[in-house]
């Protein structure tokens, strides 16, 4: 899933300025499963900046609205009648819904509450970690199922750089060393032999260094 | 064009190899690093040039190869993958050969994050095993990364890549050397050894797969000048490792820089007797003038012409 994190509020009513009428619009995709962007969230995040703008003696009014997946311009058409008179709606989607929600109403001024940080999923009680950097051109059957493009400091390709001190990575003692890893369980699975044929440079401009990603299905009909 | 590798030439005629390292100035400023280059001359087969160590911004490696080239000495660009994509490293390394540089060390370069710019953003484009298969490509095949004709003057470049036999497994730095040969390095130099059992080790499965015949290895030695710089390397620099008696000497003795130059030098005459090893490279980290009296009291002076 896409992981989240709450922007500090005073960033938060920073940008929201002069806006007095703001509606917190929620997302049940993964920044509520991240709990960062749910419904509960919005409902913490509203009363947050109500109390912010009590303090400096300003009164707003806030609201807040739950969306299914803000990714989706089916579930964004229903909130429409809730939008009349608001100055301003603070998402709590990831950078997707964020765009969606602008792209869905041509006039409405839209505040992103998150910080979208990557694709991953939760590794402990208050832990999530990253996982996929998308670069569309998969290669974990060749590497134990451990992705080096994400994982790896350096995104290298061809094993460990030297730096490597015990099992971490030389960036942080806390980071496993990918490329240990992906060592050790084709050495288990007996394949070493992937690791040792050359990977060639990757093909980079199938993920975000080749500009806007766009993927067209002909395959697909509704 | 100018002749080839002189390196090349002093490993492959047999003689033990003697390089040593040089990181360009933090400034336009390149005196300082002329009048190391002059004190080290002679001394040494070629001299490296570090290409942004540590990613701490300084003269290019490019800029300061010239600049040696212009002294007499023959200089070993290091070229990492932090920096630059597949597009710019190529273009350095035409322009490097048309200046008369012939040695080249690929590596994939300290991250970012050490250095003195943390929030840039690392290229990371290629490794430094896929670096060494483009430049090899260069001279073999005569195309670019693409697989583009190279149509005419295509470098020639003597190809080094770096090992660490202190990091991690073993045996996974040894196939990786193997990798690293495969793909196109003919010499190799290693990280700073201190840790002579694990370099012996390290050795030994080394030339039991035969990769000592197949490529020129140097033994990297950093002359430790004080108890603090041994346990900065040990604590600090990623992939160094410092057993605890060489911290301890140079805890108890009266002129701990003597001691690090004693150090020095029984390192570099204990490698020269590991089979297989065909030089030495030294990192004497800002301390270059000791460099001659290393070379010359362990029996390394004068050079081969
Ligand atoms: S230590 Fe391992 S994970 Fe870290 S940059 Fe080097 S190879 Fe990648």
């Amino acid at each position: 899933m896409i992981v989240a994190e709450r922007k500090p509020l005073a960033e938060i009513v920073a940008a929201l300025g002069k806006c007095r009428k703001v509606l917190v619009v929620s997302c049940s995709g993964c920044t509520a499963v991240c709990f960062t962007g749910g419904a509960k969230q919005a409902e913490v995040l509203a009363s947050s900046i109500r109390m912010h703008y009590r303090v400096a003696g300003v009164p707003v009014n806030t609201g807040t609205v739950a969306v299914t997946r803000q990714c989706d311009r089916e579930f964004l058409q229903p909130i429409e009648h809730r939008l009349t008179g608001v100055d301003a709606v603070v998402s709590l989607a990831c950078g997707v819904g964020v765009q969606f929600l602008a792209e869905a109403f041509a006039d409405l001024w839209v505040v992103p509450a998150l910080n979208t940080r990557f694709a991953g999923g939760r590794v402990g009680t208050t832990l999530w970690e990253e996982r996929c950097r998308m670069c569309g051109d998969c290669i974990l059957h060749l590497t134990g199922g451990i992705c080096p493009v994400t994982r790896c400091s350096k995104s290298l390709l061809n094993g460990p750089c030297g730096g490597a001190a015990g099992e971490h990575c030389e960036i942080d003692s806390s980071i496993p060393c990918a490329w240990i890893h992906i060592y050790e369980r084709l050495k288990r699975a007996g394949r070493l032999e992937l690791w040792q044929k050359l990977q060639q440079p990757k093909d980079w401009s199938r993920g975000n260094a080749g500009g806007l990603g766009r993927l067209a299905r002909e395959d697909y009909s509704e | 064009m100018k002749a080839g590798s002189r390196l090349k030439q002093v490993l492959q005629k047999g003689h033990f190899a003697v390089t040593c390292e040089m990181g360009p100035p933090k400034s336009a400023q390149i005196q300082g690093m002329l009048a190391k280059a002059r004190a080290v001359k002679g001394y040494v087969d070629a001299v490296n040039v570090t290409d942004c160590q540590s990613a701490v911004v300084r003269l290019s490696s490019l800029a300061g190869a010239v600049h040696l080239l212009r002294e007499g000495l023959e200089p070993v660009l290091q070229v990492t993958c932090r920096d630059r994509n597949r597009i710019a490293i190529q273009s350095d390394l035409l322009g490097a050969y048309s200046l008369g540089i012939r040695n080249v060390l690929c590596l994939t370069g300290d991250h970012q994050r050490f250095g003195n710019h943390p929030t840039a953003k690392g290229v990371f484009d290629l490794d430094s095993v896929q670096l060494v298969n483009i430049v090899k490509g260069f001279s073999e095949r005569r195309i670019f990364a693409n697989g583009e004709p190279i149509k005419e003057g295509a470098p020639d470049y003597f190809i080094g890549a770096v090992e660490n036999p202190f990091s991690g497994p073993l045996e996974l730095r040894v196939l990786r050397l193997e990798k690293k040969i495969r793909a196109g390095a003919a010499f190799i130099q290693t990280q700073a050894v201190f840790d002579l059992e694990r370099f012996k080790r390290f050795m030994s499965l080394v030339r039991d797969r035969g990769l000592d015949e197949k490529c020129f290895i140097l033994a990297g030695v950093i002359p430790p000048k004080s108890e603090r710089a041994a346990i900065f390397m040990r604590d600090k620099v990623p992939g160094i490792s410092v057993p605890d008696d060489i911290v301890t000497r140079l805890r108890n003795a009266a002129d701990p820089k003597q001691e690090g130059i004693r150090i020095a030098k029984e390192l570099i005459s204990a490698v020269q007797s590991i089979e297989g090893v065909s030089g030495v490279h030294i990192m004497a980290i800002g301390w270059e003038e000791v460099v001659p009296q290393l070379v010359s009291e362990t029996g390394l002076y004068p050079r081969p012409a």
